[in-house]
């Protein structure tokens, strides 16, 4: 049973409200601790936990309003524009215009909508995605919850989407949306299956389901010593974000919004909002299990690694939102079952085999190890794509001719029109 | 016991983000599959061949600006052709080839577009069809030196254009010939090498030429099927059996084949250009002796001009009087649709919008 005392942030507002003797709490916490008197130890236990709850949840809502600036504003560089720069400094401003204007827009509800499917849908999906928040670490010893199965809590919360996806195309009564909601289970039950499975190298590693575990355990980061579980996690996460090149629930160009057609205001605004703090959550999970977590060199504080190593990660994702198009279902699904399934699989024998070799391993030993894997990754992503990428060689598939140049008498023989 | 299915029925359209204007198709799945199409066109319609019957020629020139509007050179001077050889007005040279430079820059500025929306279909998030709208912008603020305007240009009349281009138009033809084709060879590096593109496109909404042939289907599709079809060289009007250039052609008729040639015929407008400004020579842009008003004599005339979407040609009756007694347009985005159905039964959804901007249509031209 992990001590609600590891967290820091804990400890401190705890204390502050506390007049608990506890050893932990002397000289800690604001005011010299103690704002409550004595025997109502339980309320402070309680009243912390709001507190925190309700500062990160705030925090996740400004972060979202960030990440909608920045993605923006990233993509107007991508795409040769400045992006929003006209309310606040560098237009930082423009997403609580965003917001406000969201929630004043009318509330549209179809007449052949579900009311209570369509009112939930909404909701349910911005749980899951709050939720994640509550086991990531977001430096040494600011966390709100260590709980010893993080990761099987994520995996678990990650795909309780899919409910609220569904839920808002039957609700809605939009056939765009049943679309949307057909391809989107198709997807994410695919997706789970590699996403799973490649965190499996890093839990062999660690040891340990629970994310501070494994941020303590990367003496040096995962991605280096686990590449192909790190390249499995991202892309599967996209999918399961439904984000560019796998965004076919939300195919703008194809089924107008998806699932999203039918809504508007602050219902619209819930599966925003929710969908970004899916992709923040997802980042800080890729952060913790791969990329090192909080750890970084000293003058620089853990939480500002943290989210800078976050940003970095959405900076990906929004990198690659700007430059690819969009895969087909089918094309979604083969590449789930036919290339990322084997590599978490060849993934998986290769981690057992170098933890056979080297049991317990050293940094110099993760660094051996780190080697077999890069060397592994490369090669299987290469065979991967000789065998399962597309065979397009534009000439021979007759996409290019040689040009054919004009002189006055050479005007080569049509085929002559069928007489039918 | 098998599951029941029933396939569902979508109207997709006239509102849209992907129809490309205000059209409309009444779509049958089978799960993610298409089995039937029905397009629906109208939507648009506003009657311009009926308005032509009572405005004089040069009037009617506005009227095509509006149709394809995003071509509306190639339009002027479809029209104009027709006019000329109704009237037999024979135009002066520099007119011809300031014409012929217009009529070269819309085809590149048209294709910017077909290619940029294809792969806005596609799923990219804007950001070609961005850098695309980018040289496409360049190209209508050269129209805007040239004659004032940028979509409805309105530029060419009976005998040439109505005025000649003013000085600081060359030397921004010139700037923009030059940086051009480092921009298609940035395009190339992003797009057609892309496995995303590849994967997509590949093989997707195949029609072999015969079909093409039958549904007289015209341009860069008929092109992309391996067949030589390109008026600029089959009939050569204006000034065109007096330049130079290729013919791009691809053989494999899917939806890459018609992107690609897209973005090669691009090259070759560039090249006609070039060769335009070597011969062109100082003149008036119209001759003095055409009347403002004509009254062509009573007979009916027909010229077909290679627009960047294939055959345009305007078929003009004339019962002597100012204004034309008939206008017909073969307008070559509503032929160009003709074979939708062909194309989308079979594929998925997702190939429908992407099979759909292939085809490049306008909807200004289909419903006129």
């Amino acid at each position: 049973m992990p001590d609600p005392f590891d967290s820091i942030l804990y400890q401190y507002v705890y204390c502050t409200l506390s007049s608990t003797d506890d050893v932990a709490c002397v000289g800690s916490g604001l005011f010299g601790g103690g704002l409550l008197p004595g025997g109502l130890e339980w309320l402070a236990y309680v009243l912390t936990a709001v507190t925190i709850v309700a500062v990160l949840i705030n925090a996740i809502l400004g972060g979202v309003l960030m990440m909608i600036w920045g993605e923006r504003r990233l993509l107007g560089r991508f795409q040769g524009r400045t992006g929003p720069n006209r309310w606040g400094p560098f237009g930082l401003l423009t997403p609580i215009a965003d917001a406000v204007k969201t929630m004043f827009k009318e509330d549209v509800m179809p007449t052949v909508s579900d009311r209570l499917v369509f009112t939930a849908a909404p909701i349910l999906m911005l749980f899951p995605a709050l939720l994640i928040y509550a086991v990531l670490p977001f430096g040494a010893g600011t966390w709100l919850a260590d709980i010893n199965v993080a990761l099987l809590f994520i995996i678990a919360i990650g795909g309780a989407n899919v409910l609220a996806i569904v839920a808002a195309a039957l609700g809605s009564g939009n056939r765009y949306a049943m679309f949307s909601a057909m391809r989107s289970v198709a997807m994410l039950i695919s997706y789970e299956i590699p996403l799973v499975i490649s965190l499996i190298g890093v839990l062999m590693l660690s040891g340990s389901l629970s994310l501070v575990a494994i941020v303590n355990a990367q003496t040096l980061p995962f991605f280096i010593v686990q590449p192909l579980g790190f390249f499995v996690f991202l892309v599967a996460s996209m999918a399961e974000l439904n984000r560019t090149p796998f965004d076919v629930a939300e195919a703008e160009s194809e089924i107008v919004a998806g699932y999203m057609t039918d809504y508007s205001s602050m219902k619209f605004g819930l599966f925003f909002l929710s969908e970004f703090a899916a992709t923040i959550a997802t980042s800080g999970v890729i952060t913790a299990v791969f990329l090192g977590g909080w750890h970084g060199f000293d003058p620089i504080p853990s939480q500002i690694w943290f989210i800078g190593k976050m940003v970095a990660v959405l900076a990906v994702i929004v990198w690659i939102r700007a430059s690819w198009p969009r895969l087909r279902i089918d094309q979604i699904m083969n590449f789930a079952w036919k290339a990322l399934f084997e590599l978490t699989l060849i993934n998986l024998v290769v981690s057992g085999i170098l933890l056979l070799i080297w049991p317990s391993p050293s940094t110099t030993e993760l660094w051996y190890m780190a080697g077999i894997n890069w060397v592994v990754f490369l090669a299987s992503i290469y065979i991967f794509g000789k065998v399962l990428g597309p065979k397009h060689d534009p000439v021979k598939a007759g996409n290019i001719q040689p040009d054919v140049t004009l002189s006055d008498s050479d005007a080569p023989a049509l085929p002559t029109g069928g007489g039918d | 016991m098998p599951l029941k299915t029933e396939p569902i029925t979508i109207n997709v359209g006239p509102q849209h983000p992907s129809t490309h204007g205000v059209f409309r198709m009444r779509v049958t799945f089978d799960g993610e599959e298409v089995i039937d199409v029905e397009p629906i066109f109208g939507y648009l319609h506003r009657g311009s061949e009926k308005l032509a019957e009572s405005r004089t020629y040069t009037q009617i020139v506005t009227l095509t600006d509006r149709m394809d509007y995003v071509a509306s050179m190639t339009s002027n001077l479809s029209f104009i052709l027709s006019v000329e050889k109704l009237s037999g007005i024979d135009p002066s040279p520099r007119g011809v080839w300031l014409r012929m430079i217009a009529a070269e820059l819309q085809r590149i500025a048209s294709h910017l577009v077909a290619t940029g929306f294809f792969l806005q279909d596609l799923g990219t998030l804007g950001t070609p069809l961005i850098y695309m709208m980018r040289e496409r912008e360049t190209i209508l603020e050269l129209f805007e030196r040239l004659c004032g305007a940028r979509i409805t240009n309105s530029y060419m009349r009976p005998g040439g254009v109505f005025m000649d281009a003013p000085d600081d138009f060359w030397p921004a033809l010139d700037r923009f010939l030059a940086d051009m084709p480092h921009r298609i060879d940035e395009y190339e590096d992003l797009i057609s090498g892309n496995e995303i593109v590849a994967v997509r496109c590949d093989g997707v909404a195949v029609v072999d030429s015969q079909t093409l042939i039958d549904a007289s289907i015209t341009g860069p599709m008929l092109r992309a099927s391996g067949i030589d079809w390109d008026l600029r060289n089959r009939q050569p009007y204006e000034y065109y059996d007096r330049v130079k250039f290729n013919r791009p052609l691809a053989t494999a008729s899917d939806n890459y084949a018609r992107y690609i040639v897209r973005i090669h015929e691009m090259r070759e407008s560039l090249g006609i250009i070039k060769q335009c400004l070597e011969q062109i020579e100082p003149g008036p842009v119209r001759p003095e002796s055409v009347p403002f008003l004509i009254r062509p004599p009573a007979g009916d005339s027909y010229v077909g001009t290679e627009s960047p979407k294939g055959e345009l040609g305007f078929y003009l009756v004339s019962d002597g009087g100012v204004a034309p007694y008939r206008c017909k347009v073969r307008a070559p985005s509503l032929i160009n649709l003709t074979l939708l159905r062909e194309m989308l039964i079979g594929d998925k959804l997702a190939d429908l919008f992407v099979t759909f901007g292939s085809i490049d249509i306008n909807m200004g031209e289909v419903d006129r």
